[in-house]
């Protein structure tokens, strides 16, 4: 009888010590909430919608797969709280303070354009949590002494100088260039960028003005193009650089290259017809990048994450159109997060901190580098632009990148004479 | 060169800004009402235009028709709920009732229409005369506010209603000793003010895109407009809007756009100041 009892506490003892060793049969789950705001409504609403399709894309792979498996055996698993900021700053701060207090968000994804995510930043510095920002391009929100808050986009002042070097190798003669963009911090960031590169590379800026955002009316920009303007830039978001772009061709401007931000490398933007044709956009990303393991392999750095193809695949699945940077960028924020919650181990702001800090990894998206000196802290330094071009193939508009030239599906075209 | 295709742009847009200032006119040359909800009714006949445009199919400068119809009905309702029971109270409870509807008719539009911006899609091309190039849109927008300009103008003078306007405007009591009804003609003149409204927003839809707070910034330009030409006359509206439009062509020639406004409500304090009755005084 005495015996069986020893052999019953022995055996009980040698359970008790296996069962912590066995944490996948009684592995914890937690769910860590992604929390954002998103621009439903509003005039930031077509680029916006896009964001999030792509982060709630990613959301669903990474919890098909399992979620992220922490040393501990803890599974994480991600789930979204959002809500809708009406594409307006001011409903942005009070949202993101929500998400954090009250939904207990454990990492945030910017609002869609650098005005709401500058808002937002300064809210997630404050509750000592992470920010990836997507669709926020502006340097200067990098530059405020924030240390959680990292950029998927390449910065504005790197993204529309790229459209100069391509007008140098289109007409080598050109001289004139007019830059027409939004106030907004954005735009603003982008063209002042532009003028100063285009001045050092002996450009003369012809027109340089500023409309508010929101304008409708652009005649009276586009009357102010002198008439041998080789090259029109600028614009700002999709609404007004839509609207834009319309107008310039109703109005026959007459230059050989127009360059506009945000709104051409949108699939919608082929709707315009004809005012589309010849208009480039500079883009974050296409579904023809050739961002690949190999890639990664020959640049020395890490890959991490879906392909291309399957991104593009499984997103046309999923929503029933075709992909742009904006899906892209809204996808590549929450794997920047699985990328760093696996590679920390550990769901805890510092650690995760740590590991983007150092991050050099390639994925479908592209480089990823963050700055992580004091002076830039978490601005893009990886990423890089491609510029597209609306061109008419077997008489239907497709959407070809024209440069770099490492990168061209098709030869650049002129705006004008078409 | 500039400075002529600047000013076209600028008169044709005018003739539109004319007609929406029409219809606030006509409310308070009538009636002293000063209509805060002259906007969203604008932006109400934007997308009347493009409900019929992408639900029915119709063309939009066809769809305009129905949307003058759907803009004087409007005009009924709001002037019976909102407006007839105040109509001799102070002007402070005239302004805060389309206050009120204002804000009923952008809550509900927000609701149902989200604030997304809407496009009508209805390219035509343009014209080009020598080095001048014009939207054919425009110059339809255009002839279509100088049609009802003059459809109104044949009413006001030509017809027993448009004489009955004129006469309570003119004096509300005597008309009324003259046996003009003179709640039914205030009814009336509420909603060709709203008509007029509705009316210039589906033409400013058909070049411009729009949300449901679009109206707005056209309201605003329609109270300059009136101070210019004169409260409470029509042609005078009409003639406000022709400056406004010319002079937004006009000074973008000369400095930077965003000095616009600052030029037009410039001019709108000094006729305050020096000519209180607008150009062509009020009638």
């Amino acid at each position: 009888m005495k015996s069986w009892k020893v052999y019953a506490v022995v055996l009980l003892t040698i359970l008790g010590l296996l069962l912590p060793a066995a944490p996948s049969v009684f592995a914890a789950e937690k769910t860590v909430v992604i929390g954002y705001t998103a621009s439903r409504t509003g005039k930031l609403n077509v680029e916006g919608m896009r964001q999030i399709n792509g982060l709630s894309l990613w959301i669903d792979q990474v919890n098909a797969a399992g979620g992220v498996k922490l040393p501990d055996g803890t599974v994480v698993k991600f789930a979204a709280k959002d809500y809708d900021d009406e594409s307006k700053k001011e409903r942005v701060q009070e949202l993101y303070t929500k998400l954090i207090s009250t939904d207990k968000a454990d990492f945030l994804i910017s609002p869609y354009s650098s005005g709401l995510a500058d808002a937002a930043a300064v809210i997630a510095q404050q509750y000592n949590k992470i920010m990836i920002t997507a669709g926020a391009a502006s340097d200067s929100t990098y530059k405020k002494g924030f240390t959680l808050v990292y950029q998927a986009y390449t910065p504005a002042s790197r993204y529309l100088t790229g459209a100069l070097d391509l007008l140098g190798k289109l007409d080598p003669s050109a001289k004139k260039v007019a830059i027409i963009h939004e106030k907004d911090k954005f735009s603003t960031d982008v063209v002042n960028a532009l003028k100063a590169y285009g001045e050092t590379k002996g450009y003369q800026i012809a027109l340089f003005e500023g409309y508010d955002s929101g304008a409708t009316d652009f005649a009276p920009f586009i009357n102010k193009i002198p008439p041998d303007t080789q090259a029109v830039m600028g614009g700002g978001h999709f609404a007004d650089t839509s609207t834009f772009a319309k107008q310039l061709f109703e109005k026959g401007v007459k230059a050989k290259m127009v360059a506009l931000l945000v709104a051409p490398p949108e699939p919608k933007f082929a709707e315009l017809g004809d005012a589309a044709l010849g208009v480039i956009g500079a883009s974050q990303w296409q579904p023809e990048a050739k961002y690949s393991e190999d890639a990664a392999k020959k640049a020395g750095v890490e890959w991490f994450g879906t392909s291309v193809a399957d991104f593009d695949k499984t997103y046309k699945a999923k929503f029933k159109e075709e992909p742009s940077y904006h899906s892209a960028g809204g996808y590549v924020a929450g794997l920047i997060i699985e990328y760093a919650i696996k590679k920390s181990g550990s769901t805890d702001t510092a650690k995760v901190k740590e590991v983007l800090d150092g991050m050099n990894l390639m994925t479908f998206y592209g480089h990823l580098k963050f700055d992580n000196t004091p002076k830039a802290h978490g601005l893009q330094v990886g990423h890089e632009m491609v510029y597209t071009q609306w061109q008419k193939k077997d008489g239907k508009l497709v959407n070809q990148i024209v440069w770099p030239e490492a990168a061209q599906t098709a030869k650049a075209i002129n705006y004008f004479p078409r | 060169m500039q400075l002529l295709s600047s000013l076209t742009d600028g008169l044709l847009l005018g003739f539109v800004y004319g007609v929406a200032a029409m219809g606030l006119t006509l409310i308070w040359g009538v009636m002293t009402v000063i209509n805060l909800a002259h906007g969203p009714v604008i932006a109400l006949g934007m997308f009347g235009t493009y409900l019929l445009f992408t639900h029915l199919g119709l063309n939009p400068y066809l769809a305009l028709v129905p949307v003058a119809f759907m803009g004087l009905i409007a005009g009924f309702i709001i002037y019976g709920t909102a407006v007839h029971r105040v109509i001799n109270a102070p002007h402070l409870s005239s302004l805060l009732a389309t206050f009120a509807v204002n804000m009923i008719i952008i809550g509900l539009g927000t609701a149902i229409f989200s604030t997304s911006p809407q496009n009508i899609d209805f390219p035509l091309g343009s014209m080009e005369i020598g080095f001048l190039t014009i939207p054919y849109t425009r110059l339809l927008a255009t002839l279509g506010a100088v049609l009802f300009t003059a459809a109104l103008y044949l009413f006001l003078y030509f017809t027993r209603p448009g004489k009955a306007i004129r006469a309570v405007a003119n004096n509300r009591r005597a008309a009324e000793l003259m046996g003009i009804p003179s709640s039914q003609v205030l009814a009336l003149s509420f909603g060709l003010g709203t008509m007029l409204a509705a009316v210039a927003g589906g033409l400013i839809a058909t070049f411009f895109p729009f949300t449901i707070l679009s109206g707005g910034p056209y309201e605003l330009k329609s109270f300059v407009i009136c101070v210019l030409g004169g409260l409470g006359n029509p042609l005078g509206a009409l003639l406000g809007g022709l400056i406004l439009g010319g002079l937004e062509g006009l000074i973008p020639a000369f400095m930077p756009v965003s000095w616009v406004p600052v030029v037009e409500f410039g001019l709108f304090v000094l006729v305050l100041l020096v000519k209180p009755s607008g150009l062509l005084g009020a009638k």
